[in-house]
């Protein structure tokens, strides 16, 4: 086996038996993937190690010294999770806001939006 | 220059402030923390003993006693709750019946009324849940309790009222005669001239007493730990429910609350360091047995805290209460330990006496109010009484606690009398908000945000229980242009 | 007083699905009381997703999943008394309640559903040793002044207990720049969903330690430290192993407790193991005409089955203003080996609601492979194989009318089963 063998361990949260999964990675491509008990399994251990993908929730100030919870209308990768919300820290909304209301576009240049999740009058 | 210098806002302290206060004279009083009973005072078994238990002859004996009558008046005037329900010194063994002979007749020679030993069956009679193979108990029905924070908070305020001046946040570091019938206390920030100066200050009176170079003596402190249980069970004991006694305390015992939880404890050890309330896993299983012993079935799933208090156990074993024979004006009350609540108000006495023999005259004031303005205690009002207040002020129908049903009009209140609390736990020792079963899971960010709100502070700034013990470390990274956390300071 | 038809004491998802429900059914006057300023119960300080899969297919914020409720109660004119905390419950269904506006509210009901939710288990609770400074919360609390005041309660963090809610914190407080030190669980397994370990914990290279407890704490005003140590197998600490954890806080996420008080004012049979009133198939408590569903019933890991169960109270309200209060016999429900609780209690068949009995129940302890069984006085009625069951997760099973006609007793049972075994029904 060389060197640039590399070992991953991802848990899986597809349903509930909760397969510990081993992945093996050589010079960036999956080679082996073991311990899974099926195909969504694997399919979920592959995005893991290439590019797991998370919905960032978090809040964002309102103009009214209030906090509005937000989340990203869609899974961004888990690596830009922090710049995110570093993004967002300087985000002030001004009320009326509707559940669902786009409130910040293309978060940390993902192309994905940041939504209300609640309204405010 | 003022007359009087009171070192210490425990529930002694408070007594001879109020006392003070009937006469024409200029008092402070001093104390370390940011709030009266902070020490002491804060954390014990909340009796007022009815006095077998200590020596004859002792101040002990003599102050228990004569102290233990003059609480129904003082509580009735300052509106703080006092019940006069009982104690019961239960014996599991014949040698303990013995013992229990032995209290009855020092009762008898302390002077205390009422005592007499009851049998097994009458015992059970009055409580049900108590070990069934106790034999006989010395029952004493002067004894009451009463919740010592309270009560020192009343005085406190009824004292500030009659105008004492009490500084909070005040710790004496320094005591220096200036010529012959002049002391100058030092605080961090200034220091107050006084003729006399009482040294009240509890666990710290050798250290005070040194300071001034009057009489040395040494106080070791002495932990005592306790379990408090939900209020569903407060009735599981109607009376308190003693031991027979070791000779360094009256024993593990189980005893109601006056605001109708009840607890188990404590027990007794000795500690190296003053300040050292924690409670502890040993201790925990200690009391726990201990109280086995009298009431067997305890529902243990419905503790919902447990704390600690240190008796300021003195080398004489007695109260050491006397002018100094060598610094003229300094008088020591130290060495309070149990039954030091009980003795309070005679203490207070005491204390006036001495300060007559020292040379001080007691002019009495006119307009002397011995009655603290009603405290509305939304959760013992009838319904008539709570719509009647909302209808005054509207913030006695908001509730803040709910374990307590304790309003928003009674935390203005607190913050806004006399003495008022300056932190969480001052808030809570005059509401009780925070002090049911969810122990202010629910109600602190309330609380904090009234405290901001009437002190005009942040939130950032409130305490749990004085600087350095800020709840808040910051705010989120919403409220922070650069990102990151930065600390309350 | 105010004659009212149905009260709903409780705005949470439970108290709105309740009343969305019966409006839906035909009760014209359905009131819910809240003491908060805004319905939605705990749901508002829950940003996080994971919440309505079952009921919306769609995974949604605690807000969002409370907004929706919110609009459906309003488009269906339930009225909603806020800042109102209910403060007297008796037995022939009046109320008292109290708000800074009208003073004392008080009213004759109906039909009354108790859905006052649930308080999170404190150190008290527990009886962790040590000094008692700032900087102790409970997880819900921290959540609280996070994602509602925008407070942080700390900036070094360790976590007592694997509850969800914790787990979450752990994730939050993180992303918010604070240092979780670790998560310390006395179980050897958690109690948290396997997913909220992976995304709140792994993924932020956060250590759960199982069979671990926190046996003091440090610090005279303010936390300066926990002490941890892991417990054997009767979950005493070997003191051996005890290690100092530097840190400004300590979040407990040790538990719910259902919110009863009111009930017990009523004079409502309580479960002791459940903590909630004991309940016969339509959600009806030991009182009639008061029912109760949501965490004051049996605390929820899920708000789907919250709404789920209120709706069943809500059908419950409807058939018990449509008998008049009629009185029925019950048979006994009861957990045996490897459950610690059914709900409901009790049933009468005749009496369901609809065709099928809903029965939810937690398991005693972990098992990969189990079967439960459902036995009558005349044995086995009926069988199902669970895969994967969890004390955190709440079995929910479904039994026809049919199955259950003419039995006298009904008793759950939950056996591990070998990991050979294949589906073999
Ligand atoms: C476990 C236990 C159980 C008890 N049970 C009972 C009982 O059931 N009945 C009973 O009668 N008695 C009981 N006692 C005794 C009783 O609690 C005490 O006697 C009483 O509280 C002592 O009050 P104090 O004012 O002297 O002391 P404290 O309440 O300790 O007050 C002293 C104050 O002085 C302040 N201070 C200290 N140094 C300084 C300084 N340098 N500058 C300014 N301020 C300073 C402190 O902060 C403190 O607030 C019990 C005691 C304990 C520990
Ligand atoms: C801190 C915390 C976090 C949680 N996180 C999650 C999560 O992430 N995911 C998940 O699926 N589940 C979570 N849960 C579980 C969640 O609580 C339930 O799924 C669901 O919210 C319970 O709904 P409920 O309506 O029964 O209770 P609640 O949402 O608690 O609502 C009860 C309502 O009743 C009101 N009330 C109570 N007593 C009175 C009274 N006397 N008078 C007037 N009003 C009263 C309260 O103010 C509250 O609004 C969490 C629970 C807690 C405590
Ligand atoms: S691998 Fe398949 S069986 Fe295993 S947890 Fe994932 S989805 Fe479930």
């Amino acid at each position: 086996m060389s060197a640039t063998t590399e070992k991953r361990r991802v848990t899986c949260i597809v349903c509930p038996s909760g397969c510990r999964i081993n992945v093996e990675i050589e010079g960036g491509k999956i080679i082996e993937i073991s311990g899974n008990q099926c195909k969504r399994g694997a399919d979920y251990a592959t995005t893991e190690v290439t590019q797991p993908m998370r919905v960032l929730t978090t809040t964002v100030r309102l103009e009214n010294g209030r906090l509005l919870p937000v989340k990203t209308s869609h899974p961004i990768p888990k690596a830009l999770l922090f710049d995110a919300i570093k993004e967002l820290s300087g985000v002030v909304v001004k009320p009326p806001v509707k559940m669902g209301q786009v409130v910040y576009s293309n978060v940390a240049g993902t192309g994905v939006d940041v939504v209300a999740t609640r309204s405010w009058d | 220059m003022v007359d009087v210098v009171i070192i210490g806002g425990g529930v002694v302290g408070c007594m001879i402030a109020r006392e003070l206060s009937r006469y024409q004279l200029k008092t402070v009083l001093l104390e370390k923390e940011d709030d009266v009973a902070s020490g002491t005072s804060k954390a014990n078994s909340a009796i007022v003993h009815a006095g077998y238990d200590p020596k004859p002859g002792t101040l002990k004996a003599k102050l228990n006693v004569r102290g233990n009558p003059l609480f129904d008046k003082i509580c009735s005037e300052l509106d703080v709750p006092f019940k006069r329900i009982g104690s019961l010194v239960v014996s599991l063994t014949e040698e303990e019946d013995r013992v229990l002979e032995e209290l009855l007749e020092r009762g008898k020679k302390n002077g205390v009324p009422g005592l007499k030993i009851i049998n097994r069956e009458e015992l059970l009679k009055m409580e049900p849940n108590v070990n069934k193979k106790a034999r006989a108990a010395l029952y004493a029905p002067t004894a009451g309790i009463i919740c010592p924070y309270e009560l020192t908070i009343a005085l406190a305020e009824n004292a500030c009222q009659n105008g004492v001046e009490i500084k909070l946040n005040s710790k004496v570091v320094g005591i220096k005669v200036v010529n012959n019938g002049e002391l100058a206390v030092m605080t961090p920030t200034e220091t107050i001239h006084t003729r006399y100066v009482i040294n009240a200050a509890g666990l710290y009176a050798d250290e005070i007493s040194k300071m001034a170079g009057a009489e040395e003596y040494r106080i070791t402190p002495r932990k005592g730990e306790y379990l408090l249980f939900d209020k569903r069970f407060g009735n599981i004991v109607n009376r308190i429910i003693f031991p027979t006694p070791s000779k360094i305390s009256k024993g593990i015992l189980v005893c109601p609350t006056v605001d109708g939880n009840f607890f188990i404890g404590p027990n007794s050890n000795d500690v190296t360091e003053k300040d050292d309330v924690a409670v502890t896993p040993e201790g925990i299983e200690e009391i726990i047995k201990g109280a086995q012993k009298l009431v067997p079935e305890l529902p243990l799933n419905h503790v919902i805290t447990s704390f600690a208090g240190l008796r300021a156990v003195s080398d004489t074993d007695d109260f050491i209460i006397g002018a100094s024979k060598k610094v003229r004006g300094f008088i020591n009350v130290g060495g309070i330990q149990s039954p030091g609540l009980s003795a309070a108000p005679a203490i207070a006495e005491m204390v006036l006496e001495i300060l007559k023999e020292e040379g001080l005259s007691l002019k009495e004031k006119r307009d002397y109010n011995p009655e603290r303005p009603r405290v509305y205690k939304f959760r013992q009002m009838n319904n008539e009484e709570r719509r009647e207040l909302i209808r005054k002020n509207p913030a006695y129908g908001r509730v803040i606690c709910r374990c307590e049903t304790v309003t928003e009009g009674e935390i203005i209140d607190a913050i806004r009398r006399p003495v008022g609390a300056r932190s969480l736990d001052a808030v809570k020792r005059r509401t009780r908000a925070g002090m049911g079963r969810c122990q202010g899971g629910f109600c602190s960010p309330r609380v904090i945000e009234i405290l901001s709100r009437e002190l005009g502070i942040s939130p950032l700034e409130i305490t749990k229980c004085g600087c350095g013990s800020e709840i808040l470390k910051g705010r989120t990274k919403e409220f922070i242009e650069t990102g990151g956390v930065v600390d309350a300071k | 007083m105010q004659n009212r038809e149905l009260v709903i004491i409780g705005g949470g998802p439970a108290g709105l699905s309740a009343a969305v429900e019966a409006r839906r059914l035909g009760i014209e006057d359905v009131l819910v009381i809240d003491r908060e300023s805004e319905p939605g119960g705990i749901l508002k300080q829950c940003i996080h997703t994971g919440f309505g899969l079952h009921i919306f297919k769609e995974e949604l914020t605690g807000p969002e999943y409370a907004e929706r409720f919110i609009r459906k109660a309003e488009a269906l004119g339930v009225e909603i008394m806020l800042d109102t905390m209910v403060i007297e419950l008796t037995s022939d269904r009046r109320i008292v309640a109290v708000n800074g506006r009208e003073g004392l509210v008080e009213i004759q009901a109906k039909a009354i559903i108790l859905a006052m939710g649930c308080r999170e288990r404190t150190r008290g609770a527990i009886k962790i040793p040590g000094f008692r400074p700032a900087g102790i919360f409970t997880a819900g609390t921290a959540q609280r002044f996070v994602n509602i005041e925008g407070y942080m309660p700390g900036c070094e963090i360790v976590i007592l207990g694997s509850g969800d809610i914790g787990l979450i914190m752990a994730r939050r407080l993180t992303l918010e720049g604070a240092k979780v030190r670790c998560v310390v669980e006395i179980m050897p397994y958690s109690n948290g969903l396997t997913r909220n370990i992976v995304q709140c914990l792994e993924d932020y290279s956060i250590p759960l330690l199982l069979k671990h407890t926190v046996v003091n704490i440090h610090g005279k005003k303010r936390v300066e430290g926990v002490t941890i140590a892991e417990v054997d197998d009767e979950m005493k600490p070997i003191m051996e192993t005890a290690q100092f954890i530097p840190c400004d806080t300590l979040l407990l996420s040790v538990g719910l407790i259902p919110e009863n008080e009111l009930s017990r004012m009523a004079g409502i049979e309580i479960d002791d193991v459940t903590g909630g009133p004991v309940v016969n198939q339509r959600l009806e408590t030991s009182v009639p005409g008061i029912f109760a569903c949501g965490n004051v019933l049996h605390v929820h890991d899920l708000v789907d089955f919250v709404t789920q169960e209120a709706m069943e109270a809500a059908r419950g309200v409807a058939s018990y203003l449509a008998d008049g209060g009629k009185k029925y016999d019950h048979i006994p429900v009861t957990a045996g080996e490897g459950l610690r609780y059914v709900l409901p209690q009790r049933i009468n068949v005749e009496a369901m609601t609809g065709e099928k009995q809903n029965f939810f129940m937690r398991c005693a302890r972990p098992m990969a492979r189990a079967r439960l069984y459902v036995e009558s006085e005349r044995g086995v009625i009926e069988s199902r194989l669970l895969s994967h069951v969890k004390p955190s997760e709440m079995i929910s099973i479904k039994l026809g009318r049919d199955e259950l006609k003419g039995v006298k007793m009904l008793k759950f049972i939950l056996q591990e089963e070998g990991d050979k075994i294949e589906c073999n029904d």
